[in-house]
């Protein structure tokens, strides 16, 4: 028998081998080396390359380095999206390790917000967390905490520390013992194929009848063009942190253990590879 | 906490129970009979039925209620015939009493009732003291009545022989009839009201019950001789009262109040433990004049009333010394009645709609609670229609024979039961809205109704109109509105509903549907871990893992693991000089090794004359870490190799609770990640606990049982789990028992943190609530002097007159604090009977000096006493542990396996011996549901002790006279056995514990001395005779593969002298199965820490059963590596192929 708590770190060292390049119309002074590196799935692009870009600021001239920024094929890759959801959306059915390109140059306005510095992802990140728990909680939990836990549970995740995060985090995570789950479950829904960023909206962990809802009645309600007609071939891939949980998973207990640390459920609808 | 129930009965004379873990109440079946009065104990009930006449309904529970019978064949020798029953006319009479002074012939010897039957015919007991006797049972004796020996000898001229027969109460779960004795010259005088209380005034194994009825012309009866043992008591004595008295509450310990037919509250006095049923009463005047009082319930120091103007009150100041108490004080609230049950907790019947209301808040401090809340708890029947129905709807399917099932069961609802003819169509309405609370669509299930027809329900209530005659009806019945259609109550009792403050109940919200909170508290694996999204979520993420990062471990780490630091200002105990606790400054630093592996180590910062220095432990070299609660300081020790060899751990104390619990769990959560342990322990782990209840697991490491150069068993690191307990018990399959101190049965559900890992990430599994109550003791000490008697004047050389046991340490009951800050008191002090010695009808022990031997009964030569005086405490933790309900234990023993052994039965054997001593078989047992289902009594002539299980399905065990029986037959199919066989113990000593490992089976006597069974084979497993092996051992348990572990009294470190110290035997072979000496593993003392000897550890438990070996490396961490396999047959090859595998790692 394994323990769900198996599954919260399982998830939280869940690691992307990762190949970056400098794209090819940057400047060099000398050749740049590709350069290697575990990124954490539950983490923020920018918070974790500061080595990246150590490396290749070496062989740069200091007046072409501006802003860095990353692209996969062709797709500037947002830093405000955890690393493991980017990966899972773009590059799931590709070969590992996952080939990033750099940019200093020409930053896509319009596609990516600016990230000057950590204390940027930081509020991102908390801003997440609050309305996270303002869905779970009516925000009561993340208001009770000081301030030092809410340090806590960002330092947490900077420095690659689960069980300093999970010794705050797992507060927000309760729910009282008369209720049988949260308010409502913080989940985004992510898709390729459509314009629009992402869907967010209501729903409850368990319906009127007091049956828990599962992941394929939250899909049927808000997404229902994710799901295969009864009959035909199951055309997307429904995924949180690389694995497809069955359709029939509780949405509570999902929302509990494969969460991101920004305590949302991040999930990627992506076409079916075809191979 | 185990769950128990409210009884209540409603207008219909229907009794009804609710479970404190349940949210639906469940009709009390078989029952023709309508009630009007119940009260309740924890295992029984008392009713008295509209026929008037009182029953008891006693729980069944897995162990029978038996009693036995004896009888005495006595026998004279003359010089003719040799011994026959032609006795001399002084003597006694053939068949008697023990005594002798009673003509007692078997056939002579009936059943009190018909209530009670025989379990087999009269047999001859050949017990004799422990000791077996010749064939036929004789004793023999100079003369009557005399010293009787075992052995016949030149001048034994008269024998006896003891007759045993037992019966057995039969009428269980069901409503027994207690006969009535009225008196045929007088005119009937049947009872109206009746209530049970008492329980409290002695303690376990007695089960005293106070049964107090009052008769319709209001005369108080009580019936003698209730007990667990004799549930019907034996007959009714009349008290006298000063008035005519129309009800009666009596509480669990010694309050016992009445109500007058004036008004006034009659208050029992003089109630004690020689007196249950008091001795005087004094009248207590009602709140007002006007409005006398109605109705009286008492709990241990509370009493709450109904005036006769609805209102309720409650007295202030109510307790044992002063059962009047002082003043009323009003409530709100307009009850028809109130009933203090457990805990002083309160229940009442709304004066207006005849809900069940529950007092909120009631606590020990508060005992007036705050505020009522209306239990809306849905009946049984109410819910198997919207229960079957809603299963049926989702299943697409209306017509089911279920609905129509549950319907006639259940019997009509109320509103039916109201009309004499009632119309189909009303009653659909009146009854569905309250019968389907979640909004399904009724009508197609009501369709049914109609067949259930209108005679149905006059049949089942033949006497309905008569209810009205018992005045219970009030006005406005007739138009019950259908939407608030709830069940109309008459009485309540919750005498045996235990309610603590940590209680949870779903009583307060009607819910269809099973919440999830329902299926975590039964332990076998619930739907959601076992479900298949479950598992693929696990093996997805296994998978995960495995692609993207096995071939890419080289690669850096985005974030660095760096050195991180915590520190803080602790105390320690300096070792040397001043030997005092120092204020110090600790830091723990972590880093991450080559190997990624963390690793941490612990600095101790102090200072000695002005110099600073410090102290450094590597966490990966701590063995144990313990926290040491005492009343005044929060400190643990911390175990080396090194430390434990010196019986002298590092000692450290923090300023709080909070700060040591969450030092303990960081340096814990450090020494595992440095020992790369994490997550459940294995199934061959060894289980300890220590003597503060604290519970630890050591993995075994493979190279523990070598033969060659085994692992000293100081390097074996332990890790705390959560809980407390007294005994634990694993078996090789991961089933693992505990017992509490207050006996309570715990079963392992394979969680892992609780109370030693507050703060640790991960959040809690598996994890529950544990409580436990132990009692504290000390001594009054009063010496005799020739002018007053014994007074607490003593002599200058002697004790305190208040002490510890020693007598060495002066404790009163003002300054006597609870063993640590986790414990709280729950009783006030009281006299402990049940001393080793006896004690008279005072408690009092007497001896010829302090200290001496004590006895029950003054002489001429005794000039000094004590008495015990006990308290009890309890403490509220948390642990992977859940209760098993409801039979308490002693002992228990899991039957060992070696991992994987061919024939490992599904069923695994578990064997426990009761609080009362009775023995029991576990049947159900299985990894999967390790708390098993339901215990099989195994009858013995008298109270056991201990019990043990080989792997064989040998079963050993120890009678309380310290007597060892082996069980003959036992097997997978036969899992009770057939019959006792009685060893004889070693010469003079008196066995206490016994354990069964795969053949060897070893004893302990009350000396502490260790026995092995020789001569033990398979054709004759009973052995041949005892050996002694050593001394100085106070626990043993042999595991799967015959390894010999003990709990020693004494080991002698280089610092310190330990006490309770486990220990491994080495040198156990094949050939050389007692081994050859001890390797001393953890354990110390505080002795030498200046007289602080209740700190430390004392690990007792039973500890393994266990380790690891497979056969041929069958335990996947053996497979990878080199296996020297040292064949263990030859010993007689029946038994096993299996080889002893070891190994060493890395």
């Amino acid at each position: 028998m394994t323990d769900d708590k198996d599954v919260l770190r399982d998830v939280w060292f869940g690691r992307i081998p990762t190949c970056f390049t400098l794209y090819q119309d940057e400047i060099t002074e000398r050749e740049a080396e590709p350069y290697y590196l575990l990124l954490p799935r539950v983490s923020y692009l920018t918070l974790v390359t500061d080595k990246v870009k150590k490396h290749f600021q070496k062989v740069m001239r200091q007046e072409d380095i501006s802003e860095i920024w990353f692209e996969y094929e062709g797709t500037p890759l947002k830093w405000h999206y955890p690393i493991g959801l980017l990966f899972d959306l773009l590059a799931s059915s590709s070969a590992l390790p996952w080939n990033i390109t750099v940019h200093f140059k020409s930053f896509p306005e319009k596609d990516l917000l600016h990230c000057p510095s950590k204390d940027v992802i930081e509020a991102h990140f908390m801003s997440c967390v609050k309305e996270a728990d303002a869905l779970k909680h009516k925000s009561q939990v993340i208001n009770e905490m000081q301030k030092k836990d809410h340090k806590q549970l960002w330092m947490g995740l900077q420095n690659d520390r689960f069980d300093q995060f999970w010794a705050i985090n797992r507060k927000l995570m309760e729910y009282p013992a008369e209720e049988n789950g949260f308010r409502y479950i913080p989940f985004r829904i992510y898709q390729t194929t459509t314009e629009r960023p992402f869907i967010q909206k209501l729903f409850r962990p368990m319906a009127a009848d007091g049956q828990l809802h599962t992941l394929g009645d939250l899909l049927k309600e808000v997404c229902p063009s994710a799901i295969a007609p009864e009959d035909g071939e199951r055309k997307n891939q429904v995924m949180i942190h690389g694995i497809e949980p069955m359709l029939e998973t509780p949405l509570q207990w999902l929302s509990e253990h494969l969460s991101y640390p920004d305590n949302f459920l991040h999930i990627s609808i992506i076409p079916q590879p075809t191979d | 906490m185990p769950s128990s129930a409210l009884w209540a009965v409603d207008l219909f004379g229907r009794v009804c129970t609710l479970s404190t873990a349940a949210q639906h109440w469940e009709l009390c079946r078989d029952a023709q009979l309508e009630f009007k009065r119940v009260s309740a104990s924890a295992q029984c009930c008392w009713g008295i039925a509209c026929d008037n006449r009182v029953y008891v309904r006693v729980d069944a529970g897995d162990v029978p209620i038996r009693r036995r019978e004896e009888a005495y064949e006595n026998q004279r020798w003359n010089p003719v015939g040799g011994f026959c029953e032609t006795l001399l006319p002084s003597d006694r009479w053939p068949w008697s009493d023990v005594s002798g002074l009673q003509h007692r012939p078997l056939d002579g010897v009936a059943l009190p009732s018909p209530h009670w039957e025989w379990e087999s015919d009269w047999y001859v007991d050949e017990n004799f003291g422990g000791e077996p006797t010749e064939k036929g049972g004789w004793t023999y004796a100079i003369d009557f009545p005399a010293a009787y020996t075992r052995d016949k000898k030149w001048n034994s001229c008269v024998r006896r022989r003891r007759w045993i027969r037992y019966r057995r109460y039969k009428s269980r779960d069901t409503w027994a009839q207690i006969p009535s004795q009225d008196d045929p010259k007088q005119l009937p005088d049947p009872f109206n009201d009746l209530s049970v209380g008492g329980w409290e005034i002695t303690d376990e194994p007695v089960g005293h019950l106070s049964v107090w009825a009052v008769s319709l012309q209001g005369k108080v009866w009580y019936r003698e001789d209730v007990s667990h043992p004799n549930p019907e008591g034996s007959s009714w004595s009349l008290v006298d009262t000063p008035g005519e008295v129309v009800q009666i509450s009596c509480g669990p310990h010694d309050l016992l109040w009445a109500t007058l037919w004036e008004g006034q509250a009659l208050v029992r006095e003089g109630i004690s433990r020689n007196n249950p049923k008091g001795s005087s009463w004094s009248i207590v005047e009602p709140p007002t004049s006007e409005n006398g009082i109605m109705h009286v319930s008492v709990g241990v120091s509370v009493l709450w009333a109904v005036t006769k103007d609805r209102k309720v009150w409650f007295r202030r100041g109510v307790n044992s010394h002063n059962p009047c108490g002082t003043s009323w004080i009003e409530m709100v609230g307009e009850m028809m009645m109130v009933d203090v049950g457990l805990n002083d907790q309160v229940w009442g019947i709304s004066w207006a709609d005849r809900a069940l209301y529950f007092r909120q808040g009631v606590t020990q401090s508060e005992l007036s609670g705050k505020t009522w809340k209306a239990i809306v708890a849905s009946r049984e029947c109410d819910r198997s229609h919207s229960g079957s129905s809603s299963s049926l709807l989702s299943a697409g399917c209306f017509f089911g024979d279920e609905v129509r099932g549950s319907g006639e069961s259940c019997g009509p609802s109320d509103s039916e039961a109201e009309r004499p003819g009632p119309d189909p169509e009303r009653e659909l309405q009146a009854t569905s809205p309250a019968s389907t609370p979640a909004e399904l669509p009724w009508t197609n299930i009501d369709l049914k109704e109609p067949k259930r027809g209108p005679s149905h329900a006059a049949a089942s209530f033949p006497e309905a109109s008569d209810l009205s005659s018992l005045g219970l009806l009030p006005l406005g019945m007739e138009e019950p509105d259908g939407a608030e259609c709830h069940p109309l109550w008459a009485w309540v009792s919750g005498g045996g509903c235990a309610v603590e403050a940590h209680t949870v109940l779903k009583w307060f919200t009607a819910q269809s549907g099973l919440s999830p909170s329902v299926q975590t508290l039964s332990l076998s694996i619930t739907p959601a871990q076992t479900a298949a999204w479950r598992k693929q979520i696990f093996q997805q993420l296994t998978e995960r893992t495995k692609r993207e990062l096995e071939n890419f471990r080289h690669y850096e780490q985005a974030v660095e693991q760096s050195v991180w630091v915590k520190t803080g200002a602790l105390q320690w105990w300096c070792d040397w000089k001043p030997h005092r606790w120092v204020d110090v400054r600790v830091a723990l630093e972590r880093f991450t090794g080559q190997d990624g592996a963390r690793d941490s180590i612990l600095f101790v910062y102090y200072v000695v004359h002005e110099e600073k220095k410090y102290i450094h432990v590597f966490l990966n070299e701590v063995t144990a870490l313990v926290p040491v609660l005492n009343e005044a300081k929060h400190s643990f020790a911390l175990y080396t190799p090194e430390r434990t060899r010196q019986r002298w751990p590092v000692r450290l104390a923090a300023a709080t609770e909070q700060d040591m619990s969450d030092w303990l769990a960081l340096l814990n959560l450090s020494c595992c990640e440095s020992r790369r342990v994490h997550g459940r322990p294995s199934p061959q782990a060894i289980w300890s606990v220590t003597c503060k209840g604290d519970v630890f697991v050591s993995e075994p490491s493979p190279d523990l049982e070598a033969p060659e150069r085994p692992l000293p068993c100081d390097q074996m690191f332990w890790r705390q789990m959560g809980g407390h307990l007294r005994v634990v018990e694993a078996n090789s399959r991961g089933v693992v028992w505990g017992i509490g101190y207050d006996h309570t049965a715990w079963v392992y559900t394979g969680g892992y943190g609780g109370s030693s890992s507050q703060g640790l990430a991960g959040g809690p599994s598996g994890i529950y609530t544990q409580s436990d109550v132990k009692c504290v003791c000390i001594y009054e000490n009063q010496r005799w002097n020739p002018v007053t008697g014994y007074t607490s004047r003593g002599l200058p050389t002697d004790r305190y007159m208040w002490s510890d046991a020693t007598g060495l340490q002066e404790c009163t009951k003002a300054s006597t604090k609870p063993p640590s800050l986790q414990w709280t008191w729950v009783s006030d002090w009281f006299v402990d009977f049940s001393v080793p010695g006896g004690a008279d009808q005072e408690g009092w022990q007497y001896a010829s000096d302090f200290p001496a031997s004590y006895h029950g009964y003054k002489t001429m030569k005794d000039f000094v006493r004590r008495r015990c005086w006990a308290r009890k405490c309890k403490l509220v933790t948390s642990g992977p542990w859940l209760e098993v309900a409801p039979i308490a234990l002693t002992d228990v023993s899991i039957i060992p396996e070696a991992p994987g052994a061919p024939g490992s039965e599904p069923s695994i054997a578990l064997w426990a011996i009761s609080d009362k001593g009775d023995v029991l078989c576990r049947l159900g047992v299985s990894e999967l549901n390790p708390a098993g289902s339901s215990w099989l009594h195994v009858g013995t002539d008298q109270p056991f002790a201990s019990v043990s299980i080989g792997a064989c399905y040998q079963v050993w065990a120890v009678a309380r006279d310290g007597s060892a029986f082996y069980r003959g037959s036992v097997s997978p199919s036969k899992p009770a056995g057939d019959c006792w066989y009685l060893i004889p113990s070693p010469p003079k000593q008196r066995l206490k514990q016994v354990s069964v490992g795969h053949t060897a089976v070893f004893a302990l006597d009350e000396n502490g001395n260790m026995w092995y069974r020789q001569g033990v084979t398979p054709s004759y497993p009973q052995g041949s005779g005892w050996e002694h092996v050593s001394n100085n051992v106070r626990r043993v348990s042999v595991g799967p593969l015959d390894q010999v572990w003990v709990i020693a009294d004494k080991v002698q470190g280089s610092h310190g002298l330990s006490r309770g110290t486990v220990c491994h035997r080495t040198g156990v072979q094949p050939l050389e199965p007692k081994g050859l000496g001890w390797d001393y593993g953890i354990g110390v003392s505080g002795a030498a820490l200046g007289g602080l000897s209740q700190w430390d550890l004392e690990a007792r438990g039973a500890v393994p059963r266990g380790p690891r070996e497979g056969p041929g490396g069958a335990v996947p961490s053996c497979l990878s590596v080199p296996c020297c396999q040292v064949p263990r047959g030859g010993h007689y090859g029946f038994f096993y192929g299996g080889y002893l595998c070891s190994a060493v790692t890395r």
